[in-house]
């Protein structure tokens, strides 16, 4: 085709169009590829509440169930950890739990429990840093190993993040957050029940 | 004429079967002094070969399923026949491929080979570079030890902290299960082998068409022989580097068989003792490091006690080799011709890298750990953006105009 019978802006029209459908076509079938890798429904149906009998954690032990494939600790506080909570805060990043998103509103409090039971903590065992699961170093002190001024709590293995028995976050380490406390409420029957509370609809 | 004349011939006719072989092997003038760093490359060739086809004969027993995946691999080690040694070699090529392809990376920075026209290579071979680590931390997910299960947690969470949705759809799940094996097995065995094969092509393809660097870092085709127009410091690629290559073929086998069959662990460091243990979601093992080539980019983003600051550093830490080609301002190639400012940032850069690698793997909550990789974190990158400072005021040698022998 010589250059005086071709028609160059409608050529170049005609390929932009087809090019920019091409483009359109491409992304529309990629639609349902990238979808696929998105949880599945039996994945999200999984995330159903757990019951959890509380009534034999004695003081200063914890229990660790399941909720969501994840680790839920429930840990029984003795009244001298509660009261270590409340001198801890200067050392703390978000003492007062500001951070709504990593507590229900209930548990925004110094201990960072229900009403109904102070001494119970009820949280999501995993560091708020890259997801590892911290080590329980309960015990105030140099007994755990983490120097005379440690004031009790969790200690995180993979990049040394620390967490007071709130599981609230220590200054100076990786994790950014407090631990995520999840909804959580008590049944009539005693029992506890991780994954929903009274604001849950059909709870 | 013979019959296998009359084959090539006919196929000649429809396929460029001798011109390929010509232009690429046979009549393809690498520089003439090549030396002990120019094994790496056909090195790395071979390992990839190991690992495909050892990974396809473990594809055979394996299966990719959350509540088999570990037993299967123990099947493979104790009951499929040879099926340890099949496991073993593609356990230890893994490691051997980062160790061949870091000693094929250090030559790059050495001889200047990423500087002009080879930038592409170098960019080439960076691709490379991630998509074995990708294929690597994918494949480290397929036993389902405890390993396994919390490096995989402690990687996808590094997406997490730039955007959590992009670390649910990299899951497929809200937490690492089986739907991430699952689709890490498919990446694994079929995605990133295949982009891994095509990007080699491309490596090579662009290699020759700018033809290798040397040790001296010369243009071999500034001297051509004004006859024939081969350059006069060029030696065709076959039969000389093919065999050269061949005693370092038979030299690297060596070791790699003393690792397989004496020490397949490497005293943990090739394979951790803690993925001997299934996952389990609940419980992190107390001391968890990835494995030994990506140990310095960890330790990077251990020094750095704000999350997604961590995170940026240690992406950076990789992606700045890309930048190389364009932050070296010095007017030689090779170290060789390099002044004393230049030796001294890159001696210390290398050093910077292997403490930061042992580092990574050590407890961050030994004292010393954390303020020493931030001190050689600091130094791994001075290496890089003082460069174009260093590099135009560091005092280079006279290069000669014919390759040295």
């Amino acid at each position: 085709m010589s250059d005086s019978t071709s028609d160059h802006g409608r050529r170049r029209l005609l390929i932009g169009a087809s090019s920019l459908l091409g483009a359109a076509a491409v992304g529309a079938v990629a639609t349902p590829f990238v979808m696929s890798m998105l949880p599945s429904a039996r994945a999200k149906a999984a995330g159903a509440p757990v019951e959890v009998d509380v009534s034999k954690v004695e003081a200063g032990m914890m229990l660790t169930s399941e909720w969501r494939g994840q680790p839920v600790w429930v840990v029984n506080r003795t009244p001298e950890m509660i009261e270590q909570l409340g001198k801890n805060a200067s050392r703390l990043r978000d003492p007062q739990s500001e951070n709504t998103d990593q507590q229900p509103e209930y548990c925004k409090n110094t201990s960072r429990s229900r009403a109904e039971h102070p001494n119970l903590l009820v949280v999501v065992g995993i560091c708020t840093h890259l997801g590892c699961s911290p080590q329980d170093r309960m015990k105030a002190g140099n007994a755990a190993g983490m120097g005379d001024d440690w004031p009790g709590g969790f200690f995180c293995p993979c990049h040394g993040s620390k967490f007071d028995m709130a599981a609230r976050v220590f200054q100076g380490v990786p994790a950014p957050y407090n631990m995520r406390i999840p909804p959580h409420m008590y049944l009539p029957s005693g029992r506890l029940l991780v994954g929903a509370d009274e604001n849950t609809k059909g709870a | 004429m013979s019959t296998l004349t009359k084959v090539v011939g006919w196929v000649d006719d429809r396929f460029p079967l001798t011109s390929t072989w010509k232009a690429h092997i046979s009549e393809y003038y690498a520089p003439k002094n090549f030396n002990f760093w120019y094994y790496f490359g056909s090195l790395a060739m071979l390992v990839l070969v190991l690992q495909l086809v050892t990974g396809i004969f473990l594809t055979m027993n394996y299966k990719p399923d959350a509540r088999f995946a570990f037993a299967s691999v123990e099947y493979i080690m104790r009951d499929v026949n040879f099926g340890w040694l099949i496991r073993y070699m593609h356990s230890t090529g893994a490691s051997m491929f980062f160790v061949v392809v870091y000693l094929h990376m250090c030559r790059g920075l050495m001889y200047g080979s990423y500087r002009k026209p080879r930038e592409l290579v170098w960019i080439v071979g960076m691709a490379i570079y991630l998509c074995l680590m990708g294929e690597a931390f994918m494949g480290y997910l397929l036993p389902w030890g405890q390993m396994s299960y919390w490096g995989a947690q402690v990687i996808i969470s590094l997406f997490d902290a730039i955007s959590p949705p992009l670390a649910l759809w990299i899951r497929g799940d809200y937490v690492v299960s089986d739907a991430t094996l699952n689709r890490f097995f498919a990446f694994h065995v079929i995605a990133l082998p295949l982009v891994l094969v095509g990007l080699v092509l491309v490596h090579i393809i662009a290699l020759h068409e700018v033809g290798s660097n040397n040790p001296d870092g010369i243009d071999i085709k500034k001297n051509k022989d004004s006859k024939t127009g081969i350059p006069l410091d060029g030696i065709p690629f076959h039969p000389y580097y093919t065999v050269k290559d061949l005693v370092g073929v038979s030299v690297f086998l060596a070791i790699f068989s003393a690792v397989v069959f004496f020490a397949p662990e490497m005293g943990g460091y090739f394979l951790e003792a803690n993925n001997f243990i299934p996952a389990d979601p609940m419980k992190t093992p107390p001391h968890i490091a990835p494995v030994w080539y990506f140990t310095p980019f960890y330790a990077i983003l251990r020094a750095i006690p704000q999350k997604q600051m961590g995170v940026v550093a240690m992406g950076a830490a990789v992606a700045i080799f890309l930048a190389l080609p364009w932050l070296d301002r010095g007017i030689v190639r090779s170290i060789r011709y390099r002044g004393g400012l230049y030796k001294t940032f890159f001696g210390i850069f290398i050093v910077s890298f292997l403490i930061l690698g042992y580092m990574g793997t050590q407890d961050p909550n030994l004292w010393y750990v954390n303020p020493v990789s931030r001190v050689c974190a600091f130094l791994y990158f001075m290496f890089f953006l003082a460069m174009p400072i260093y590099t135009k005021l560091d005092k280079t040698r006279q290069v000669p105009d014919r390759v040295t022998a």
